[in-house]
């Protein structure tokens, strides 16, 4: 902001205290009130099962890079949900739109809403873009991108972004989809391939009972990948077998990997206990599968959180009694003082947390 | 109820159903327990869009009323415009304060997640800090409603609203007293948590109370700054008109704010409590103690709003997270219940209701007249 508006921008807190001035300027436009917040300018139907949506932030959005996700917020049934979303458009700057493309899980509460309802003109909260999942800068290597389903979002946004850069690169593509008509992107994976010369392979595992990934299959296809910088995203399933085959190559420093959902194993079930909640004195009980975040919400509070699957260390909680479970992993364990992820960790009998 | 101090289960029963002035036995008062947290599951599992809009609605209705009440006072040399201006904005500051400030401090919208509407940052336009409210009225006034000498709100420490607070020639002048905190209602309120007559006994420590203090003078600073200051110095030439309007709209919040929260605790019919009363009390016999120490407003939609449905000060008391709009809705079941049960329902108009209030501030000003009838458990 210029030195200029600062003061104005001052008298204006003054005048509306208790509240904020954007309080009152959301009643002209709601992209003016508090917050990052973006408008869906357009939703176009991918898919099926999948939409992408046009997204205009207002003037707090910083940009995102191609392959970064954005964490939206949407009010369904009066409720708020966070959920994060890959980035399918390009690079955006400050002033740009940017799009994601959303498909709907089963299960999925908020990406199958979005599915059905998602609407131009609607508002969303957003947060701004993070991840490090994106290309590196300077001079290209040459890349592989292994992909899979809707693991694809965050690799569309590269593409779009090596070629609307015009920055040179050698690229190998390698995507599994089950069918045809659950294909995302397929035109214009087609197209960006033939206009900038890169090889883009597409295995449709149920309808042609092609091959999911494997060791052979790659040497196959991709000769010199262990030559190029790879990305990874898709189901836990090709994730663990890719990063297996780099493990074993010694590779994984030239493998970035993006989990496009909470990679939560299914634990053997174990107990939850009462969750209490230290500074705010609410407590709840607790099932031993249920993020402890989740239950600290539906207790009516709300902590500061990020990714909800357990990278972004957002959401950290100091541990006052009691032992969690790590729903990734299985683990249980916890000591007081312990600084724990509440996206991804359940009670493990009675918790007490210093929220 | 503690299972450690291991008393005799039918002994205590006996004790709870004595203390209470109800004629119900313990598997009745565990029974309408039951069924009023029931209604009260009911409703919160059907909270959804439909509530939400409400709430936004609301909020933007009265961010429009308090820009056209500022705006029109700008006007205010002209009279239709002062006086226009005043009353919307005194309607503006009541809304925020009563059917929003209010309710969305006591965690009523907090289910919807969203941070602009949520108890742990809600900030109203009053001189009390909202965390030193929601010490003082969401938890000592809300889990000690009406026992005396537990919950600070009966008499505000100032006044003498029970037979059983001890009298003191000090509250002769009670009618006056009474009169100023109407008057200066607001800042009875920010006040109320500081407990000056526990630093005097000297229960609380001056420091503490110096802190509260300090918290308070920075959002009072805040508060007059606004409406006494920028805003009359922003009209210019017409600073007094609008000066004036500001200080009527906050008078007439103040004043009504007062006969609400008055109407909602002290008419005749409510019961008080002693701290013996509660003793071991279980949800049920809390639930009860609820409705018997709390009274309704009769009244149309309109009353209900502008009094922030604390005209269901009997629903809000039971169930005090509800959202506001779903009061009316959960008044007919809980008239209904308490039908079943024999219990009484204090629900009369305003006029009523506030006309036993006045009654008993002057009343219990002079000392009890002859001893109450004293209550079986006394």
């Amino acid at each position: 902001m210029t030195s200029v508006l600062r003061p104005l921008t001052r008298f204006g807190h003054w005048l509306a205290t208790p509240l904020l001035p954007e309080s009152y300027l959301e009643l002209i436009d709601p992209l003016l009130g508090a917050g990052l917040r973006g408008r869906i300018e357009q939703v176009v139907r991918e898919s099926e099962d999948a939409v992408s949506l046009e997204i205009r932030p207002n003037s707090r959005w910083q940009g995102a890079r191609a392959g970064q996700y954005v964490r939206l917020g949407v009010d369904i049934d009066g409720v708020r949900h966070w959920r994060c979303y890959s980035v399918s458009s390009g690079d955006a700057g400050r002033d740009d739109s940017f799009t994601v493309t959303v498909r709907a899980i089963d299960g999925g509460h908020v990406s199958t809403w979005l599915n059905h309802y998602a609407r131009a003109g609607m508002v969303l909260m957003l947060d701004q873009a993070a991840g490090e999942f994106v290309l590196p800068s300077g001079e290209l290597p040459k890349l592989l991108f292994i992909t899979a389903g809707s693991g694809i979002t965050p690799v569309m946004g590269m593409l779009r972004s090596l070629a609307a850069t015009g920055r040179e690169a050698d690229v190998v593509h390698l995507h599994y989809s089950p069918d045809e008509a659950s294909n995302l992107f397929a035109g214009d994976r087609r197209g960006l391939a033939l206009a900038h010369g890169w090889t883009s392979l597409t295995r449709l595992t149920r309808s042609h009972g092609d091959q999911h990934f494997c060791a052979d299959q790659l040497q196959a296809l991709c000769p010199d990948w262990r030559d190029r910088l790879a990305y990874v995203c898709g189901p836990q399933a090709l994730m663990d077998a890719v990063s297996a085959h780099w493990d074993s190559a010694d590779l994984v420093a030239r493998l970035k990997q993006e989990n496009f959902r909470p990679a939560l194993k299914t634990v053997a079930a174990g107990a939850g206990g009462e969750v209490r909640f230290w500074h705010s004195g609410r407590a709840a009980e607790a099932a031993g599968d249920k993020p402890l975040l989740e239950v600290a919400e539906q207790a009516g509070l709300l902590p500061k959180h990020g990714c909800r699957m357990g990278i972004c260390q957002g959401c950290l909680v100091t541990l006052k009694e009691g032992q969690v479970r790590d729903l990734t992993t299985g683990e249980i364990f916890g000591e007081a003082g312990d600084m724990v992820r509440i996206c991804v960790c359940a009670a493990a009998g009675n918790v007490t947390l210093d929220l | 109820m503690t299972a450690s101090l291991n008393l005799d289960k039918k002994m205590l029963a006996a004790a709870r159903a004595r203390r209470l002035p109800v004629d119900l036995t313990d598997e009745q008062v565990q029974q309408f327990g039951a069924e009023i947290e029931a209604l009260r599951k009911r409703i919160m599992d059907s909270l959804g869009e439909k509530d939400a809009r409400y709430i936004r609605r609301m909020i933007k209705t009265q961010r429009y009323l308090e820009i056209g009440g500022r705006g029109l006072l700008f006007a205010g040399i002209l009279p239709p415009a002062w006086l226009a201006g005043t009353a919307m904005l005194g309607v503006a500051k009541i809304l925020e304060n009563m059917e929003i400030g209010h309710n969305v401090i006591h965690g009523q919208w907090d289910w919807m997640r969203d941070p602009e509407i949520h108890s742990s940052k809600w900030e109203w336009d009053n001189v009390c800090p909202s965390d030193q409210w929601q010490h003082s009225h969401n938890y000592m006034h809300h889990k000690w409603t009406n026992v005396v000498g537990m919950d600070r709100d009966v008499g505000y420490g100032i006044l003498r609203m029970s037979e059983r607070q001890p009298w003191h020639p000090a509250y002769l002048a009670q009618p006056v007293t009474n009169a100023l905190l109407a008057t200066f209602f607001q800042w009875g309120v920010a006040l109320h948590d500081v407990e000056f007559e526990r630093v005097l006994k000297g229960e609380k420590s001056f420091r503490e109370a110096w802190g509260q203090l300090k918290h308070i003078g920075k959002k009072v600073r805040k508060q007059v700054i606004k409406d006494y200051v920028l805003f009359p110095l922003l009209a210019g030439p017409f600073f007094l008109p609008v000066l004036a309007g500001n200080i009527t709209a906050n008078l007439i919040r103040n004043l009504w704010a007062y006969m609400i929260i008055f109407c909602g605790h002290f008419p005749d019919g409510v019961e008080d409590f002693l701290p013996e009363d509660i003793e071991n009390e279980d949800k049920a016999h809390w639930y009860l103690r609820q409705l018997l120490g709390s009274a309704n407003i009769e009244g149309g939609p309109l009353m209900h709003i502008m009094s922030g449905n604390l005209s269901h000060q009997m629903e809000h008391h039971l169930f005090p997270d509800m959202p506001s709009n779903r009061y009316a809705e959960a008044a007919k079941e809980v008239r209904a219940i308490c039908q079943k049960y024999g219990l009484p329902y204090n629900s009369k108009p305003l006029h009523r209701q506030f006309g036993s209030v006045l009654a008993k501030v002057m009343r219990l000003s002079l000392p009890n007249r002859a001893p109450k009838q004293a209550m079986v458990s006394a």
